[in-house]
């Protein structure tokens, strides 16, 4: 691949999905775009780099879809899901025990494995829900993403990625090689397709945002764009999970992170915010309520 | 440093599971079927042991059920990894003391998994 053709896929990726990738993702390139390539009967990343100058075609998507694709399993990290089970839904269903409904968000879904941990934590949790009305919308940018996670299949090797061995006799069924999640689980989840980009207003607010592992991929004014608009989806007690390498801290104060509870933040009252003077790298909250 | 037994016939498959467990920090011993596997644990339990199913003298299910019964026999964590990948042997296995359950072709993050599931190795330890 020549700088020409790399300077230009940088570009379209940024311009299509918000993809920033550094200078030196080339392999990274190669490795998604090559196969996709010689798929769509080209010759190489040449080739391809020419059709996309070609004006729209299937090959966008396509493209973008590759690019924006993350291996997930389910669990993943761990940690988040102990938060979920152990901060995050104690907290809600004392807050909601009036109207007896909590609405979560997975806003990178991905093939499915973070909702159905979800939603496979929330059964686990039984009597304590019993009775409450529980949406999970799972979002993704890419409808192949969408489909499988949909369909709920899995090989042998994702469902050993991550899922205890009891989880995964207790909610799937095997077919062949293959395990399908139980229609119970999969009839908790919604699946839309969603570009982070833009509006997502019309999903209405949220107790929970799971948006992990994806916002590592955008540049600085987009990540800050993406939290105010989260900001405003996010019910005032309700809670943002960012992945392990992702923070809010100097990116914007919408959000504060949650001590001792890592990846985990609270949204700030937006007057609060308003209020306070814009100080370059974020005072801590307490200096702040301390002042006054 | 933890010890884990790796009980397989094919000693391909307990050449690749050493590996991959001396990386993640194991003292690994090997035996080649369930009745040597017994053996060692009668002179020492492993922290650990990385069971196959099916193998000549003694099969690793029942492997297990003797070992449970050793002094101490509890303590061990059993991973199964077998090619037997139905429902009614990973219930089999399960209901006879097995804490976990790898279906085979295993690789390495599997193993890390799984190992990390029942607290043999640290949430996130990753392999280099």
């Amino acid at each position: 691949m020549t700088p020409t053709e790399y300077e230009y896929l940088r570009k379209f990726l940024r311009d299509h999905s918000g993809l920033d990738l550094s200078a030196d993702k080339q392999y990274l390139i190669e490795s998604r775009l090559l196969p996709l390539a010689r798929k769509a009967g080209l010759s190489g990343i040449g080739e391809l780099v020419q059709k996309l100058h070609g004006g729209p075609s299937a090959l966008v998507t396509s493209v973008v879809e590759a690019m924006t694709t993350n291996e997930t399993f389910f669990f993943r990290d761990k940690v988040p899901f102990d938060h979920f089970r152990d901060t995050i839904m104690p907290e809600v269903i004392k807050a909601r025990a009036g109207r007896r409904s909590v609405r979560i968000w997975c806003a990178a879904g991905s093939t499915g494995q973070e909702p159905y941990s979800l939603a496979m934590c929330l059964k686990e949790m039984g009597a304590a829900l019993t009775g409450w009305r529980i949406e999970i919308i799972a979002t993704d940018l890419s409808q192949e993403v969408l489909e499988k996670a949909k369909a709920g299949i899995y090989s042998q090797f994702e469902v050993q990625r991550g899922l205890p061995i009891q989880m995964l006799m207790k909610y799937f069924k095997q077919t062949g090689e293959t395990w399908q999640i139980n229609p119970e689980l999969r009839a908790m989840i919604q699946h839309r397709q969603l570009n982070l980009l833009h509006d997502f207003a019309q999903l209405g607010t949220f107790d929970v945002i799971f948006c992990r592992n994806v916002l590592i991929y955008f540049d600085q004014d987009t990540k800050i764009n993406i939290f105010n608009r989260l900001a405003r989806q996010i019910e005032p007690d309700g809670f943002l999970v960012l992945g392990a390498a992702e923070t809010v801290v100097g990116l914007t104060d919408t959000f504060r992170p949650i001590a001792d509870r890592r990846g985990l933040y609270k949204p700030n009252d937006p007057r609060a915010a308003a209020a306070r003077p814009a100080l370059a790298g974020a005072p801590p909250r307490l200096a702040v309520l301390a002042g006054g | 440093m933890k010890t884990c037994l790796v009980v397989d016939d094919s000693s391909v498959v307990r050449k690749i599971a050493r590996r991959i467990l001396e990386g993640l920090e194991f003292e690994v011993t090997e035996a080649e079927d369930g009745s040597k596997a017994l053996e060692v644990c009668q002179r020492k339990l492993p922290d650990a042991v990385l069971l196959d199913w099916n193998m000549p003298v003694m099969d690793g299910f029942e492997f297990m059920g003797h070992m449970r019964r050793l002094p101490g026999g509890d303590q061990p964590k059993v991973v199964f990894c077998t090619t037997e990948n139905n429902v009614a042997h990973i219930a089999q296995a399960l209901s006879g003391g097995a804490n976990e359950y790898i279906m085979k072709p295993f690789d390495k993050d599997i193993i890390a998994d799984k190992f990390a599931e029942v607290g043999l190795i640290p949430v996130g330890q990753t392999m280099v």
